[in-house]
This record gives C-alpha cells, sequence and structure tokens, in this order.
C-alpha cells in the first residue's frame, strides 16, 4: 500500500526533500547485512510506499505545496541533481506571494482560494497507487502556509479521503527566535488538526538542534544537517518492517497497523519520537553496539523524558505498584516520570530476534485503563538501517509533548491578553482586487484564536489531569 | 515571486534611488551570470525589449535585453533627475517614469502637499498605475523621500494616501530620512511634523534613518581605513559601495557614501524575498512580525559589518562581534540606543554563509542584556538568505521595533515648539490654499498621541514581568 505525502511551505518542502532522500538512499544502500532476497523485499517494499516509477525513474509520491515559488523550485532541482530520483513537475502548486507568517491568511485565504487545484493534484497521485494507504502531511505550525493551508487541507483530506489515515508530521518551532506570532499559529494550527488528523508526530526544532550538536558532533549547524536527522528519524520509523516474525513478508499497512498500536484514544494523538544510536560519521567505527544496551538506554529515555541520549536523568523509576500514588502529590511539582499510552519499538539489524524487550513490558511504564499486552508492540526487521548495524527507534504516545504544549499556550495567552490582539486579524496584502475577507477577517479570527487557546488549555489540562488520576488509581 | 515598485520623491529620494538601482544592477549582475532574466532580477526590474517602437513590451523569459528599474521619479525641480539621466543609469528609466516640474516646493510643506499634490495627482496616479500594470504580483512599494524639504515631505506623503486609496492591499514601505539637528532648512520642523502625521496614518512600515548617524557612520568607517590597522586587504567601503567607482564619487559627494547606506539597507532589506536561502523572509512577513499595533511601525535599523576583512573564511569571533555590533547605538541608522531600551520585537536577517546556530548562539548570547516588552518576552524573527552581499561573505541587517526612536519624536516636537510659539514662518504656510492652522494643531497631537504610545510601554520596563491569569476553563 502506498503513501502520498504532502509537503506543505518552505519547512515541509525541505524536510519532505530530506526524507525521500533518505528513504531512496537507505534502500539503494549496499550495506543492509542481509541476504540478496531480503534486501530485494526491502527495496520493493520500500518503493511501493513512497515512489511511482515514471520511464524507468522513480518518482516520488508526493505533492509540493508554497504560496511562493522559490522552495519547490530549488527543492525539484536538487531532487533532479540526485540522478536517481525526482519529484514530478506536474505534482507542484505555488504561488506568488506566501502568507506572511500568517495563520489566518494560509487557513481563510490561500485556502478556499485554492482548494480546488491543490485538491485535484493530491486526487491525481492518489489515483497513481495501486492502494493508498494514507497521508503525511509535512508542515511547519509556526508560520503560515504550513500551519494555515495545512490546517486546512488536513480538514479536506478528512472530509474527501475518510478511509485513508492522515499522519502529519508537525515540526515544533524554537522557543525563541524564529517567528514572532509562532505561539498564535501554532495553537491555531494543533486545534484545527485535533479535530481532523488521525496521528500528529512531533518533532521539536530544539530537540533535534540538540542532537546535531551532542551527537552529530556538527559545528555550524545548518537547517540542511537539521532536516537530515528529522529526516532519518522519520526513515527508522517508516522503512519496511516484517509483518511476520522471521517472514520475509514486509508490512501492508504501516499507517493503520501503528495508529492501531499507538493511537487507542482518540483524545490522545500526539505521538513522538526517540531513536538510538545516532552519531556522527567518524566515530561509527569505533562505537560497537549490543541490543541489550541501546534498549536499556531507549527504555530510559522514554521513563525520563530524555530526547536523546546524552544526559539521561538515570534516577527516575516507574512507581512501584503499593506504594502512595505519587499522582496525587505530582499535581504541581515536576513530573519526572513520564507515563505511556502505549509505545511501539521498531528494531533493524543484525541479531534482531535476540533481542529482549522485557523492559518494555512492565505495566508501571502504562496506564491503568491500557496495559502492556495492548499498549506496547514491536516491530523488526534485519535489514540495517542508514549506516547503523544496529538500531533502535521508539514511537511513544506519553506525556512528553504536555510540556512545551503547556509553553505555547502560555505564550500566546500573555499575548493575546496583554492589549488588543497582535496584527493578527488585520488580513492584509492580498494581490489582486480587494479581497471579500478583509472586512470579516477581525471578527472572524479572534473567535478562532480565542476558541483556540481554551480548546488547548482543556487538552492540556485535560490531559495531564488525567493521567495523573490515572496513577493515583494504581 | 513578487514585484516592488520605488517611488523616489524630491532630491533626497532620488539621490537615495540613484545609488540604490546602481547598486541593485551591481548585485544582480554578481549573482546572476549567465545574463538570463529571471525571477530575482524581475523583482525590481523588468526586462524590455527596446527594439519594439511605443511602450516598449515587457519580455518574461529569456536572455536580459534591457532593464528598466520598477521606479517612478518624482521632483518638484529638474536638477536631481536630469543628472540622472544624463548619468550612467539613465538607460534604466525612460521619460514615461519621471515626473518633474520647475519651480520646486520652496522647502514648504504645503507647497508640495497641497498644490502639487492637487497639480500632479492624476498624473502620479497613471504613473503609478502603469508601473502596477507591468507587475504580475506587486507586493510592495518603497516610498524614498526626506522630512525636512517641501517636495519628499509634502508630496511624497501625499502619495501614501493616494497609494493607501488606489492599492491597498499593496504594501507601503518607507525610508524617511529626518533632519538632524544642525539642519540648513530652517522651515524643517514645520515640513517633518506635518510629514509625520502622513507617515504615522498611511505607511505600513517606517525605516527612520537621521543624516547624522549616516554622518557618523561614514566617518568611523574613513577613520578605520585611513588608519591602516587593518592592512591592504581591506576592502573600503564594501558594504556601503559595492564598486570600486562608487568609492572615488565618495569624495567627490559627501552624500553620495551616506545615501549608499540607505540604498544597501534596502537591498539587504528585499534580499531574502528575491534570492534563496534557508529560512526566507517575505516582505509580508516583516510587518506581521515586527508591527504588534497598526501605529507603532516605526523600525529602527542597522547594518553590520562596516567593513569587512577580505577572507573567506569566517573566523567565529568576527561573526560574533557582528551581531554584537548590530546592537550597539554607533551602529544604528537613527541616534538611538536600543540596547537601553524596550523592544517590542526585533528582525535578524542575516545573508551570506550563516546558518541557524550561528543565529541561535547569538540571539542566547544578547538576549539577556536586552529588554522585551512583557507579552513578547521571545520577540525574535530571523531570516537567511544564502547570497552575500557583492565583495562580502556575511552581513546583518537588524530591525527593531523599540521604544528607542522616542527621543527622536521628541525632539522633533520641541524643534516644531520653538518655531511655532512664534509663529515663526507660518504665513509661508497658511497662504497656501487648503492649509489651516488647523493643520499643525492636528500634527501636533498625533505625533504627542504616538509618543504617549511609547512612554506606556516604557513605562512597563521597570514592572516585573508576570504571566497573564489564563482562562480558567470548566472540564
Amino acid at each position: 500500500m502506498s503513501i502520498v505525502t504532502v509537503q506543505l511551505g518552505q519547512c515541509g518542502n525541505q524536510i519532505g526533500f530530506e526524507v525521500f532522500n533518505a528513504l531512496f538512499t537507505d534502500s539503494q544502500s549496499s550495506q543492509g547485512l542481509c541476504s540478496k532476497r531480503e534486501n530485494e523485499a526491502y527495496q520493493a517494499s520500500c518503493k511501493e510506499r513512497f515512489f511511482r516509477e515514471e520511464k524507468g525513474v522513480p518518482i516520488a509520491r508526493a505533492v509540493l505545496v508554497d504560496m511562493e515559488p522559490k522552495v519547490i523550485n530549488h527543492v525539484l532541482s536538487k531532487a533532479a541533481q540526485s540522478g536517481q530520483w525526482k519529484y514530478s513537475q506536474h505534482a507542484c502548486f505555488c504561488q506568488k506571494q506566501g502568507s506572511g507568517n500568517n495563520w489566518a491568511y494560509g487557513y481563510s485565504v490561500h485556502g478556499p482560494k485554492h482548494e480546488d487545484s491543490i485538491m485535484n493534484l493530491i486526487q491525481k497521485e492518489v489515483e497513481k497507487c495501486d492502494s493508498l494507504n494514507g497521508f503525511f502531511i509535512i508542515m511547519s505550525i509556526a508560520g503560515g502556509t504550513g500551519s494555515g493551508l495545512g490546517a486546512f487541507l488536513t480538514q479536506h483530506l478528512h472530509d474527501h479521503y475518510s478511509n485513508a489515515l492522515k499522519m502529519n508530521q508537525i515540526i515544533w518551532p524554537y522557543g525563541t527566535g524564529e517567528v514572532i506570532v509562532q505561539n498564535y499559529n501554532s495553537i491555531l494550527t494543533l486545534s484545527h488538526l485535533y479535530r481532523s488528523s488521525d496521528a500528529l508526530l512531533i518533532h521539536e526544532n530544539d530537540t533535534i538542534h540538540k542532537i546535531c550538536a551532542k551527537l552529530m558532533n556538527i559545528k555550524q549547524i545548518s537547517f540542511g544537517d537539521i532536516n537530515q536527522v528529522l529526516a532519518h528519524q522519520l526513515g527508522s520509523v517508516f522503512q519496511p518492517t516484517y509483518s511476520v516474525e522471521g517472514s520475509f513478508h514486509y508490512r501492508r499497512n504501516p499507517l493503520g497497523d501503528l495508529m492501531e498500536n499507538l493511537v487507542p484514544h482518540p483524545e490522545f494523538k500526539m505521538l513522538g519520537v526517540r531513536n538510538i544510536p545516532q552519531m556522527s560519521e567518524n566515530s561509527l567505527p569505533y562505537s560497537t553496539f549490543t541490543w541489550a544496551g541501546l534498549l536499556k538506554h531507549l527504555r530510559q529515555m522514554l521513563i525520563s523524558n530524555a530526547k536523546m541520549e546524552e544526559g539521561i536523568d538515570w534516577q527516575v523509576r516507574p512507581p512501584l505498584p503499593g506504594l502512595p500514588p505519587l499522582g496525587k502529590m505530582s499535581q504541581n511539582r515536576e513530573q519526572h516520570f513520564n507515563t505511556s499510552l502505549a509505545n511501539l519499538v521498531i528494531l533493524r539489524g543484525k541479531d534482531v530476534q535476540n533481542a529482549n524487550l522485557e523492559g518494555f513490558k512492565d505495566p508501571a511504564l502504562y496506564t491503568s485503563w491500557l496495559g502492556p499486552d495492548e499498549a506496547f508492540t514491536v516491530w523488526k526487521t534485519q535489514r540495517a538501517f542508514s549506516r547503523y548495524e544496529k538500531s533502535a527507534a521508539l514511537v511513544s504516545n506519553s506525556q512528553f509533548f504536555v510540556k512545551p504544549l503547556d509553553t505555547i499556550v502560555g505564550k500566546a495567552w500573555n499575548m493575546f491578553a496583554s492589549k488588543e490582539a497582535w496584527n493578527y486579524a488585520r488580513v492584509h496584502g492580498t494581490p489582486g482586487p480587494a479581497p471579500p475577507q478583509t472586512p470579516g477577517g477581525d471578527s472572524r479570527v479572534r473567535p478562532l484564536l480565542t476558541t483556540g487557546l481554551a480548546a488547548w488549555g482543556t487538552v492540556v489540562r485535560g490531559r495531564v489531569s488525567e493521567v495523573c488520576a490515572e496513577l493515583s488509581k494504581q | 515571486m513578487t514585484q516592488s515598485v520605488v517611488v523616489q520623491v524630491g532630491q533626497c529620494g532620488n539621490q537615495i534611488g540613484c545609488c540604490f538601482w546602481d547598486l541593485a544592477l551591481r548585485e544582480h549582475a554578481a549573482v546572476n551570470q549567465k545574463g538570463i532574466y529571471d525571477e530575482a532580477i524581475g523583482s525590481f526590474f523588468r526586462n524590455v525589449d527596446t527594439r519594439v517602437v511605443g511602450d516598449g513590451s515587457s519580455i518574461s523569459k529569456g536572455k536580459i535585453c534591457s532593464l528598466k528599474a520598477r521606479a517612478v521619479l518624482i521632483d518638484m525641480e529638474e536638477g536631481v533627475v536630469n543628472e540622472i539621466l544624463q548619468g550612467p543609469l539613465r538607460d534604466v528609466f525612460d521619460s514615461k517614469q519621471l515626473i518633474t516640474d520647475i519651480s520646486g516646493s520652496g522647502n514648504n510643506w504645503a507647497v508640495g502637499h497641497k498644490v502639487f499634490g492637487s497639480l500632479y495627482r492624476e498624473q502620479i496616479l497613471e504613473k503609478l498605475r502603469k508601473s502596477a500594470e507591468h507587475c504580475d504580483c506587486l507586493q510592495c512599494f518603497f516610498i524614498l523621500h526626506s522630512m525636512g524639504g517641501g517636495t519628499g515631505s509634502g508630496l511624497g506623503t501625499f502619495l501614501l494616501k493616494v497609494l493607501e486609496d488606489e492599492f491597498p492591499e499593496v504594501y507601503r514601505f518607507v525610508t524617511s530620512v529626518y533632519p538632524s539637528s544642525e539642519d540648513d532648512v530652517i522651515t524643517s520642523p514645520y515640513n517633518s511634523l506635518l510629514a509625520v502625521k502622513e507617515l504615522n496614518e498611511h505607511a505600513d512600515c517606517v525605516l527612520p534613518i537621521d543624516n547624522q548617524s549616516l554622518f557618523d557612520i561614514i566617518s568611523k568607517i574613513d577613520l578605520v581605513v585611513n588608519s591602516g590597522k587593518l592592512g591592504p586587504i581591506v576592502k573600503p567601503n564594501s558594504l556601503v559601495t559595492s564598486g570600486g567607482t562608487a568609492f572615488k564619487k565618495q569624495h567627490k559627494k559627501p552624500f553620495d557614501a551616506m545615501n549608499n547606506i540607505v540604498a544597501n539597507l534596502l537591498l539587504h532589506l528585499t534580499s531574502s524575498a528575491r534570492f534563496e536561502g534557508s529560512l526566507n523572509m517575505d516582505l509580508n512577513e516583516i510587518s506581521m512580525n515586527l508591527v504588534p499595533f497598526p501605529q507603532l511601525h516605526y523600525l529602527v535599523s542597522s547594518l553590520t559589518p562596516l567593513y569587512t576583512l577580505a577572507d573567506v573564511n569566517i573566523p567565529p569571533r568576527r561573526l560574533d562581534l557582528m551581531f554584537s555590533d548590530a546592537f550597539s547605538k554607533d551602529h544604528q541608522l537613527i541616534q538611538a540606543d536600543p540596547k537601553h531600551s524596550l523592544y517590542l520585537a526585533c528582525a535578524l536577517m542575516v545573508r551570506g554563509n550563516v546558518q541557524i546556530s550561528d543565529l541561535r548562539r547569538n540571539i542566547e548570547r544578547l538576549k539577556p542584556s536586552l529588554q522585551f516588552v512583557s507579552w513578547n518576552q521571545e520577540g525574535w524573527k530571523t531570516s537567511l538568505c544564502s547570497v552575500p552581499p557583492v565583495g562580502h561573505s556575511h552581513s546583518l541587517l537588524a530591525l527593531a521595533n523599540n521604544t528607542c526612536v522616542k527621543p527622536t519624536f521628541i525632539e522633533l516636537r520641541e524643534r516644531f515648539m520653538r518655531l511655532y510659539k512664534k509663529k515663526a514662518h507660518l504665513h509661508h504656510y497658511l497662504q497656501v490654499e487648503g492649509m489651516e492652522e488647523s493643520c499643525f494643531t492636528e500634527a501636533v497631537s498625533s505625533l504627542s498621541a504616538l509618543i504617549e504610545e511609547y512612554d506606556q510601554l516604557d513605562a512597563t520596563k521597570s514592572l516585573p514581568v508576570e504571566d497573564v491569569q489564563r482562562l480558567s476553563i470548566a472540564v
């Protein structure tokens, strides 16, 4: 089954390119450390998911959308230069003038105006799949196009393709220094996506930046570096894995299986990824890995909510059963232990059948209403991923995002409540004749913003209190 | 891609414009080696086949035939515009882009605004419409003018209102040159104050600039160049002028070097919209991020480094210095000290070989020394454009929406009141049809209201930053 990727805005298009490049390079790599037959099956599966063929050239199953042409042009030529795969020339949609970091612009102006053209492109790409598994929508939530148009399109994909799964790859902005109105844009996006998306896979720029600095040892970090780490993380999740252990049959329904395992409740669909190992090319030859070591680290990263293998707090332990519940006291204090709703571990590489995953099957890691039998899944393949002989990825639905979300809601509220709203509602600068949106802009956006804030207040509180309540029952 | 139209009004505006077009041509010539007309060049120039008689229809693709500036040149005397038409830039303009008169505005805002405004309204509009028709997505008008004289200040601000009425969706960015206190025009306080009211009401963004600051910057560069400390590898003035010829000119006309700084400001401001980069910033993002409330649209700018060594590898210390300098008061294009005032928002636009980690490191480093308004503690907007200015490896434009513009306004009001109390020179204004005393009082109250806004913000500076009580939600 195939996945159609929708790349939105500058960020979405830059990352989309790196993702396809990582997927293709990995699938063609000769360092798979497995039999030829297995490698071929892996390649075929990867190709079915993400690429189609035109005159012998692999073409990414992607639709590129941006409101200005520079980034898409750049990405198209980079793909063509790779000499290995391409984007389709006919799968691009761009306009002349961007959304100006204004969510309202992307959602209320560009969205309705270009709905038909974009949905048409998507339809064409979908028709080229033998069977459609779902959509990847890659977008940042800080700017205007990715966030506003992304929210709009996800909603329409939800309406038009109700049987296909929608997974949004969300790029969470740096805490400071990207876009001044990023907190407004973020909550407006999230509150809309929460209604229309099936799962949100979150990548924080701050975290990835730290991984580049600390693990990859890059001195002068560029967006290219950041996007490559991100692409590696996504590849480690979405490259093929066995459908049944020990067979050469690869999973046909990756999105469905993933969501079945990780989204047990429609209210909780924010997912995070952790990877191990991640290191620079130079240190790799001097390192050896054992499954026991990798998984021990990965588990501690999960329960202590560490985003990378450096600086893990080894003191954090799961609450012991029978002891006074931590939940009651943890209402107000920093929560150290990261409770999971569901976890998926993906193992790739040598001797994968020998890996022991008992550590993830401890009921104390999970809520009382979902035990490890339902909440924990593992996917495997002998085929090594990227440069690593053994590697593991963990996708988890846990409390990890409560804090970043709470911060964003807080900052947005501070700005909103301080005086009048930011220039926001002043939908301004539409090209062409006087837009009908202008007079209504004010009255339409402000309630949106208020409900966005209120909705997120509820989700954050609801989630914290619910998980705490669960803990206290134990 | 979008296009911009430059409207240069009055002597100062046209001189700055002249430098700007010179530099813009050089920059695109350096970046675009093949001579193919592309979207980047198209943002300021159209490609015209001059062999076709008549309007010279625009060519959108292929080889560059003849570039025409997307500009409208307006002056109420002929001197400067004629000079441009006889100079090396004559081919980028044609007579259809010009509006001149012979009498001049006599340093009188009222003559420029009221007399010439109504006299030339239709003609100006016609030229503006024509220039807009040549664009397939017009995004922004850049208005270049000075505040102290008659034409730039009077007619330049009249034009703002015309643009607002005729092109409500197109942004209006204004670079306004403020007179310094030793200005030779005695009526400049009147002219400036009357112009401020129009800027308050009809501009989207104003980049105030004062001659004194430009002069100080030039002196500083000269000092470094002449001291010889930096050795022979220094490229004198390479930020101020990107080519060798302009350097020679500098000694002939002191204003040229100063105007070049302003021209560089415009080039840098639009660089991320014209060229590729890993973090683009379109012009519409500037007001979205930097203008929290419609009236507070004055952005203090600084360009660094003023001079750069010729080596290609950037030593990290040098790079960080570029960021520190952008916040020092010696590098601002008006007399202002943003470091000791309150930031409402700040943008860092970087060009050249600089990566996101360099930006982040410097933001982290500088943030503790800067004060931000309570509701926008992390008020940074950043962009990375991969094309550096000609002859440099990197450069930075910092735009600050900061209460440090207030002293400029207060000083302007004081100088105005000194004249106005005595009613000196007032009759020159009042004899112009449509000018009444209320024009002056309204202008003063408009400026005072603006100062009051900044005062209120400044007053929050000493208060502790507190989170606003969140909405309480019944779960």
